[in-house]
């Protein structure tokens, strides 16, 4: 066998980002051997950008709040296309999950009682959001890093798994690389656990960083797993649009729960004439009455007023609403210089209160733009963000369809359906996080011995993993990359049509073609370059899989949206997508929604 | 924006190399507006030399990733603008010297990941009968300024007792009194660290000149708000006047000589 370092747990967790974090402390907690790898530092995954806050119907700040409502503002957020056991086990599990935090050692805002302070967010009904200023993220993984060093479960920091290893249909573990040696390690395991985040690095406005290459969901595939719902990527409201080098950079959608508002070049604060069917009669109408409920929360977050009665500004619908508002008033003549519209906190807070609130907000625009928010507003456009979409997985356990495989938070589908709330992604990794280590653990102790590896399978992913080596010429991966981004912003982008995306497929072909010939320069020793032509392969598999899937559903929904096909239609929200390899080729199909119990469906009323 | 002076093109000096050898190369970039080192960096990568090795993840001064010296100063290269640098020469960017390098500007920072091991995790008294606690926000806020820490380790990189004395063993360092900082502040904790922060970590050999917190990108205050307090702690137990003296004489002879500085 060309590998010579083994390693050999119960539990595989591939990637330490939150889900990952926890999914590993539960596997151990379970009495599992675990071994937790992850391609940068630990502590530096995408779960540190999150800004806003993890969603948890704690009611601490509105007592009316309950898990009955995160479920319904969750599945309405969603257009009715999530799973919906994982959104009703997110919203009955996510306050415990976010106490447990507090247990080891988080520090979230305090209300004035002393207890975890909530914020309002988009498509939550009440303010739900618990946070750390605009660094919850940061908070949460430093307290799940904190807690996972003393828990005996193995890290592997700095090491990227290329592909899943299976033996009779099962999968048995993995190989991978060390970035720094570059030299292959094989992992052992009885269950893996996909925490490998999402797949933004194929787009070229994004808020994602160079980890978000959609791994997970290329090994998963490839290894016989489905995907589901793969057309559904959200588009954030609000990166930054200026300059080009913080292009796509995210700005919390905290700055319009704390009351910030967005407006056209002609000073109009336009989203009041993009309130949805669906939420008609739900949002303010006029400024009037945002100001209203600006003055009603504030008292509210005080403990000085029981009850806000004014509706939400409009700025608080969801993501997907947001961010085609924005599109359009660009797309018409009404948009900011540089091809974004305004976001103001600066008239609706005071200085004080934004560098309290907003903190990294503050100094991210201060310092890359010289941009005061406590004075000026913001440039702010749409950016890639996340992918609703990924790895299927059932509800309870979150296995996937592959024995021995189990995935979890941004890599998993299904939680989200065609749109995902802000905050619900933090929540999400916590539950099934949770969820995937203790069922992987569980399983794994009901093996008697590790499966048998094949080691002809070993070796051929090694001779995969050195083939951009080997090539006398050939391409710079860095250029195909570049080429990718501009073909899926350009016709998989946040507007889609039948004609841009079978343009698209085709650019795709090309560039498989193109990526097959990227040419590693160097040796292996932490050689980027290398790097970036092993995991081209997964961004072209997850850009496929999305341009099929988004071509196959002739209707708009949540971040889907199709020029050609403005409206939703109700025959298109009564199942999932679902894709397969079938002899290298994917296939896709329809497969029905699991049907909702009456006493849920219920919950959701009639809207 | 100041960014309208910025000249067409700069000059990058980057470090390229192994333990074994090495050598500062120099790459010409097209700027854009609002460049940072960072972005530079990458475009060299991109376009000149595919296998430079950098880290970096968030590009926006929240994951501590892509720390180096820019200039012979440790800072972050996403949150360093290169309208703030002097264009007319070439900027130099090099590895954390601190550190043992891997390769380019990529070193091992392992020994930190370490050192944070070895600390007592946080342990709650126990809950009220909800299952939950209380605290206000006043007695969080201290412990929230150290939770602001990125673990980006410039702290540790300009750290005089880590840098010149490679004192690695017997010293935690800035970024980790920070992290104990927190944890002693905790209002729910009920760990004593305190024989730790004397002995292992080794807070006595920090003599105040507070190097770390002015290249804390956080603008966390590491010496006045962590060191200090830790060290006044460690002295309540065992009470050192001569020792505490002198170390207060070396401090403020420290910051008369960094003011001329």
């Amino acid at each position: 066998m060309s590998v010579a370092e083994t390693h050999a747990q119960d539990v595989l967790v591939i990637g330490a980002g939150g889900a990952g974090l926890r999914a590993a402390i539960e596997a151990r907690a379970e009495g599992a051997t675990v071994a937790l790898v992850c391609k940068s530092l630990l502590g530096k995954a995408h779960t540190v950008m999150a800004e806003g806050g993890v969603a948890a119907a704690l009611g601490n700040v509105e007592p009316k709040d309950n898990w009955k409502v995160h479920f319904r503002d969750t599945m309405r957020g969603g257009k009715m296309l999530n799973n919906w056991r994982m959104a009703q086990l997110h919203a009955q599990e996510a306050p415990e999950c976010v106490h447990e935090l507090e247990s080891w050692g988080a520090l979230f805002d305090r209300t004035a009682d002393g207890r975890i302070l909530q914020r309002n967010f988009g498509g939550h009904t009440y303010p739900r959001l618990a946070h750390v200023g605009d660094r919850t993220g940061l908070e949460m993984i430093r307290t799940l890093q904190d807690h996972v060093i003393h828990t005996g479960v193995k890290v592997f920091m700095e090491c990227t798994i290329y592909r899943l290893l299976t033996t009779g249909g099962r999968v048995v573990g993995a190989v991978g690389y060390w970035r720094e040696s570059g030299k292959p390690v094989l992992f052992k395991a009885k269950a893996t656990v996909l925490a490998t985040g999402g797949i933004g690095k194929a787009w070229q406005i994004t808020s994602n960083s160079w980890e978000y290459t959609g791994d997970g969901h290329a090994m998963a595939l490839e290894a016989g797993a489905d995907l589901l719902d793969m057309e559904f990527v959200q588009f954030h409201p609000t990166g930054m649009v200026w300059p080009p080098s913080v292009r796509g950079t995210l700005i919390t959608e905290g700055v319009r729960g704390e009351g910030g508002v967005l407006k056209n070049s002609k000073g109009e604060r336009f989203m009041f004439g993009y309130i949805p069917e669906m939420n008609q009669g739900e949002f303010a109408e006029n400024e009037a009455e945002t100001k209203e409920w600006l003055r009603q929360t504030e008292l509210n977050q005080a403990g000085r007023l029981a009850d806000v009665t004014a509706r939400r500004p409009p700025e608080l619908l969801t993501r997907d609403v947001v961010a085609k508002a924005i599109n359009k008033e660009v797309e018409e003549g009404r948009g900011s210089p540089h091809g974004g519209v305004f976001l103001d906190i600066f008239t609706q807070r005071t200085p004080a209160e934004i560098q309290r609130k907003l903190p990294s907000m503050y100094h991210q625009f201060k310092e890359l733009a010289e941009v005061d928010i406590t004075k000026e507003a913001m440039e702010v456009g749409p950016t890639c963000h996340y992918m609703m979409g990924g790895i299927r997985v059932e509800a309870d356990t979150a296995a996937a369809t592959l024995p021995g495989l189990y995935a979890a938070g941004e890599a998993a589908a299904g939680m989200h359906g065609a749109n995902r709330l802000g905050g619900n992604s933090l929540s999400d990794l916590l539950v099934f996080g949770r969820r995937a280590g203790r069922f992987a653990a569980r399983a794994a102790k009901e093996m008697a011995a590790a499966p048998e590896v094949d080691e002809g399978q070993v070796d051929a992913f090694v001779q995969r993993m050195e083939a951009p080596f080997q090539r006398d010429s050939g391409e710079n991966p860095f250029a195909v990359h570049k080429a990718l981004q501009e073909v899926m912003q350009k016709y998989v982008g946040i507007i889609r049509s039948r004609e841009a995306l079978q343009k698209g497929l085709g650019e795709l072909t090309k560039l498989k073609a193109r990526a097959a010939n990227a040419k590693a320069e160097g040796t292996h020793t932490f050689n980027p370059g290398w790097h970036m032509a092993l995991d081209l392969d997964s961004m072209l598999t997850v850009s496929e899989a999305c341009a099929l899937t988004a071509l196959a559903r002739e209707e708009s929904r949540g971040g889907h949206t199709r020029a050609d096909f403005p409206e939703t239609r109700p025959e298109f929200g009564k199942f999932n997508h679902v894709i397969a390899s079938a002899a290298g080729a994917m296939k896709v199909r329809r497969e029905p929604l699991p049907e909702m119990p009456a006493d849920l469906k219920a919950l959701i009323g009639g809207k | 924006m100041a960014d309208a002076a910025l000249p067409h093109s700069a000059k990058l000096q980057i470090w390229r190399g192994t333990p074994v050898d090495g050598a500062l190369k120099e790459f010409d970039v097209e700027l854009d507006p609002g460049m940072v080192v960072l972005d530079a960096v990458l475009k060299v990568q991109a376009e000149q030399a595919g296998d430079l090795a950098v880290r970096w993840n968030c590009k926006a001064g929240k994951c501590g990733s892509c720390s180096a010296e820019v200039n012979g100063r440790p800072a972050l290269m996403c949150m360093t603008r290169m309208s703030s640098l002097p264009l007319d020469r070439p900027v130099v960017v090099e590895p954390m010297k601190a550190f043992r390098l891997e390769k380019d500007l990529v070193c091992d920072v392992s020994w930190n990941y370490e050192v944070d091991r070895k600390i007592p995790p946080f342990k709650p008294k126990a809950p009220e009968k909800d299952g939950t606690w209380r605290m206000s926000q006043i007695d969080v806020d201290r412990g929230q300024e150290f939770r602001k820490c990125i673990q980006c380790f410039l702290c540790q990189d300009v750290c005089h007792v880590i840098r010149d004395h490679e004192q690695k063993t017997h010293f935690a360092g800035p970024a980790f009194f920070v992290k104990l900082a927190y944890l002693e502040t905790h209002p729910l904790d009920t760990e004593d660290r305190r024989k730790l922060v004397r002995e292992t970590a080794g807070v006595g050999f920090c003599n105040i000149t507070k190097c770390c917190t002015e290249v804390c990108p956080e603008h966390i205050k590491i010496t006045d708000n962590a060191i200090i307090p830790l060290k006044e702690r460690v002295a309540d137990e065992y009470f050192d006047p001569i020792g505490k003296l002198f170390e207060r004489l070396r401090a403020e002879k420290a910051e008369r000589r960094r003011l001329k500085h």
